[in-house]
Order: structure tokens, then sequence, then C-alpha cells
């Protein structure tokens, strides 16, 4: 428990981050008000006790909606790490096994090809396309992703191959594969948790930024991005339509952020001062 | 160093190369002949024929291939489906709105970061050092374009100092220009200048806790001193990286931030040709970001080995 302490970032971190989750999770089962269902009658109207976050111009429940849209960034933001953490760990263990061969080289610079295309830029050819759709946005940050882990892993295990108990393994008689699995991955998958908390919240972010240009999720799936674009016209008068999902935005990507420094303080103390 | 520099050309060229067949294959996949969209149902046969002629769309994928790398090489983009204008006049128009944008914003990330991040490394473990990493975390948190709507609401609706949006253009002269891309350098320059303080401060706080710094203090240097004549240049290299970086994310972020702003900039020309399905427009404009993103990574590879000599040696 005292480790919990070290941290001052963990608490806030695991607090916002759970607080969104379950949103997410709560909205399954339960929302305030139905979003799909609109209440001309009631359309924009400033927050109260019975729509706290206020309503939108089709009469909508904005902290419904909210719940709801937690749900698509948080499952957009998953997958895609989940994406790149299934295709860039193996491609890193296996470059790290087989460093400076032709293998590493290759993997390399496909990793320098896919950093030179912005995740937008991925995601505005994937919609030239085949259409702009939440799957697609999945798309565009999972490729994105895969050379971030692959990097991270390589360089971890890079570091890992030329120890004494790997020197053991090896001796030993298990193949590059076997090391690779049972003795380095085990020990860069801290590293990796650290560095997917932080993916997962730049993906929130590139998803907001996707639905807001209206690449990402369509209507009528409730997203961050598309709240923000819809209230763009409506800002002059109807501000609130535009504070509250910016705000659950900053909030879980603040909270996720927080969570990430405060796992690597925990999980990687020689990495502690070195986060930017 | 011309050993470096020449495995960094070759590996320049083939990144090129590579980026420039994925973005025709993918672009290569998509069903529908543009000929027979910009003609409409009733053209007869030999004038589509025709048209696909002065397109480059007849021929094999290599020399369709070839003939588009040949274009992009000399200048010429093609011609748009749906504007009917060269493409490459169409880029040139608006590349005058978002390059001076992208800057812009990197400019003010650079005046912002560096001495903030000199300042809190300066300061480190004090308020100051609190104050100002606290504010980068939530600089690095908001999403710029949800910042970029807060500003129009107070200084643009509410103080009416800018305009909500548009752009002035050149021909107004300099500074109007220039103000209408302010507020969008600085909701664009937002996250990269924290980003950028919080390596800055890491890099220098690192640099500071080497051991010729301590010679440096030793020999009867202050702290300031040691910092600014010892510290500062060696902090530099990870900043470069990611000022390098933070380039490809400035021009991704402009597609949006223009949007926000309508200003006619690149972002918002292939916005306009997704819906209208003119591909050779997001071909050639991706392809324009994407050769940026390239050039400024090499620019930084070689701006390294001008500033840390050890690195020459080591890749040469």
């Amino acid at each position: 428990m005292t480790m919990f302490l070290h941290s001052r970032t963990l608490i806030p971190g695991m607090v916002l981050t759970v607080l969104f989750a379950g949103a997410a999770l709560i909205s399954l089962v339960w929302v305030p008000y139905d979003t799909t269902v609109l209440d001309i009658a009631n359309k924009i109207k400033s927050p109260s006790w019975a729509h706290p976050f206020g309503t939108d111009q089709f009469g909508r429940d904005i902290l419904s909606m909210i719940m709801v849209g937690a749900r698509t960034s948080i499952a957009v933001a998953l997958v895609a790490v989940g994406i790149g953490m299934v295709a860039g760990v193996p491609l890193g263990l296996a470059a790290a096994a087989r460093r400076g061969g032709m293998l590493d080289e290759f993997i390399m610079r496909m990793n320098d090809l896919v950093f030179a295309f912005p995740s937008l830029l991925i995601a505005v050819m994937i919609t030239a396309v085949f259409g702009a759709s939440a799957l697609n946005a999945i798309i565009a940050i999972g490729i994105f992703n895969i050379p971030v882990f692959a990097r991270l892993t390589r360089g971890a295990a890079l570091s890992l191959w030329s120890r004494e108990y790997i020197m053991a393994a090896r001796v030993a008689g298990k193949g590059a594969a076997r090391i690779s699995l049972e003795h380095i991955l085990p020990n860069v998958a801290n590293l990796l948790i650290v560095q997917g908390t932080i993916q997962f919240s730049l993906g929130i972010l590139a998803e907001a930024g996707l639905s807001y240009v209206g690449l990402g999720a369509q209507p009528p799936v409730a997203s961050w991005g598309r709240m923000l674009a819809d209230s763009q016209t409506m800002i002059s008068f109807a501000p609130h339509l535009a504070l509250f999902p910016g705000l659950a935005i900053l909030l879980t990507v603040l909270g996720l952020n927080l969570l990430g420094d405060g796992l690597r303080d925990i999980l990687d103390p020689k990495l502690r001062r070195a986060r930017t | 160093m011309l050993r470096y520099f020449l495995k960094r050309l070759l590996s320049l060229v083939l990144s090129l190369l590579a980026a420039s067949v994925v973005i025709f294959l993918a672009l290569e996949v998509v069903p529908g002949d543009p000929a027979a969209y910009m003609l409409g149902l009733n053209a007869q046969e030999d004038t589509l024929n025709a048209l696909r002629e002065q397109l480059g769309l007849n021929g094999t994928l290599l020399e369709r291939y070839l003939s588009w790398v040949g274009g992009l090489l000399t200048g010429d983009f093609g011609i748009s489906y749906t504007y009917r204008t060269p493409v490459a006049d169409m880029i040139g128009d608006r590349l005058w709105v978002s390059l001076p944008l992208a800057l812009y914003a990197l400019t003010l990330s650079t005046l912002i970061a560096f001495p903030a991040g000199i300042w809190a490394a300066s300061r480190r473990g004090t308020y100051v050092d609190a104050g100002v990493m606290g504010v980068t975390q939530l600089g690095v948190a908001i999403p710029n374009f949800w910042f970029a709507m807060l500003m129009v609401l107070v200084f643009a609706i509410n103080l009416r100092w800018f305009s909500a949006g548009g752009f002035a253009g050149w021909d107004a002269g300099f500074w109007a220009g220039m103000k209408s891309l302010t507020l969008p350098a600085i909701a664009l320059a937002l996250p990269q200048a924290s980003i950028l303080t919080r390596v800055m401060r890491s890099s220098l706080l690192d640099t500071l806790s080497e051991d010729f710094i301590r010679t440096a203090r030793a020999k009867g240097l202050t702290k300031a001193q040691a910092m600014w004549r010892h510290a500062l240049r060696n902090a530099l290299i990870p900043v470069l990286t990611i000022l390098g970086l933070q380039f490809s994310f400035l021009l991704a972020g402009a597609i949006i931030i223009e949007n926000v702003f309508y200003l006619p900039g690149l972002g918002r020309l292939v916005f306009q040709a997704i819906s209208a399905r003119d591909l050779i427009v997001v071909e050639s404009v991706v392809m324009l970001l994407v050769f940026a993103v390239i050039m400024v990574n090499f620019a930084v590879d070689l701006a390294y080995a001008l500033v840390d000599p050890r690195l020459r040696r080591r890749a040469g």
C-alpha cells in the first residue's frame, strides 16, 4: 500500500480514469435519458436539476450523451492500443532477437515509414478509400501505434539480451523465440503497461479529433468529438454545449496521463525522472 | 561526415519511394472511374477514353505510378476531378496559409517552451517548477480544437479582438494575415509547447547532474553561469529531436485547426476533396505532407551531426 503513496499522481489519475470508465460501463445498462429519443420541446436548455449538463439542439440530455460518448472514445482508443501492442510487441521482440540482421533492419525501416505518416494522414487516406467510420478510425490510430510499441519493445529487449540470465538461458539451450517469450517479455511488460496508458490517452485525443472533423464515429453513434463539432455553430449562445464534452475529453486524457506517470513511478523507478 | 550524410540521403530516398508507393496503391484500390464521374452518365465511350488518356488513367499500374511520380517531380500534380484546375495551383494557393500557420505555431511553441523549461529546471522542486509542470500537464491533455473553440468564444465573440474565422489574405497586408492566423497558431502551439517544455526541463536536469557541470561549478562558476555556458547546449539534442517530430504533428494538427477557423489551407482542401471524392487531390496533398515530414526528419538528423560530433563518428 505504501507504494501507492510514493506517487502523487497515481491516485488522482486512478480516480479520473475509474470515473470515466465507470460512466462508460454504466451507460451500457442505464443512462439518465435515452440519447436516441429527440425532445425538441426541451432543446438547448442550460444546466438544471433535471439536466445537470443541459440539453443539446435536439433536446437530448448532455450528461447521457457524454456517458455514451465515453463508451465510443474508450472502445476506439482501447482497441487501437490493442492493435499496436499485438502487432508491435512481437515485431520489436523479433527485431531485438535478430539484432543487426536483415529482419531487424526491415522492421525498423518499416517503422520509420509509418512514422512519416501522422495518424491523421493515415485516417485521411483510409477515409478517402473506405469512408468514415469508428472502425476506420480505430484502424488508423492502431496502425500508428504499431511502430510506437515495436520501437519501445526493441529498445528495451536489446538491453536485456546482453544480461547474464539471458546468456544462461542460451547456454541452457533455449531458442531465441522461447527466450523472448519467457524472459524478455515479462521484463518489458511494465514498460508496455506505462506506454499503453499514454497511447490510450493519445488515442482518445485522436478519436476526438477525427470525430470532430467527421472522419470518426458517424451519427447516431454518440462521440465527444462529434458533440463538439455540432456545438460549434451554437457556441455564442449555448457555450455549455461545447463546455462539457471538451471537459470530458480533457479530464479523461489528464487522468490517463497521471495514471501513466504514477504507474511508471511504481513499476520503473529508474525512469522516474525521464518522462516528458 | 560525408559517409553519414550519404547514408542518411539513401534512407531519405528509400523512405520517399516507399511512401509514394503506399499512397499510390492505397488510392488505387478505390472503385470508380474518375472520367465517368467527371463527364456524367451520358458520356460517349470515345469521349471517356480521351479524358482517361488525358488524366493518365490508361496504361498499366506501373506506367500510371511512374507518370504520377514523374509529374510530382516536375511540379505537375495532375488535374482535379471536380474543379478541373491543376492540382498544383490549388495546393500552391493553400500552402501559403498552412505553411505560415505551422511555422507561426512552431515559433510560438519554441518561444514559450525554452524559457519555461529553463525556468522550471533552474527552480527544480519549487512551486515554480510544480506550477509549470502542472500547466504543461493540462496543455498536453487539452484537445487543441476545443481550446481553439474556447478562444473563439472569449477573444472573438466576447472581446471581439479577433475574427472568429476565415483568412484575411496576404493581400490585405502582412499583419492582417498574421492576425487571422494568431488564434489558430496559439491553439496549435499549446500542446506542442507543453511537450517541448517538459523535454527541455528534463533534458536540462539530466545535463545538470553530469560530471562536467560539477567541474564547472568547482572551478568557480555560479549555477547560472554553468547552466548558460555548458548545460544548455548539451541539453539541446533531445529538444531538437522533439522539435523535428513536432513539425509533423503541427502539419497534421493544422488539418483539424483549419477546420475550426475555416482557414482556406491544405486541411480544408483535403476534406473538401474527400467529400467530393476528388482522389487525385487527396493523393497529392497527403504525399506533399508526408514529403515535408520526411524532409524535416532528414534535416534534424543532419542538424544532430552538426550539434554533436560524437554522433557523426558513431554513425559513420
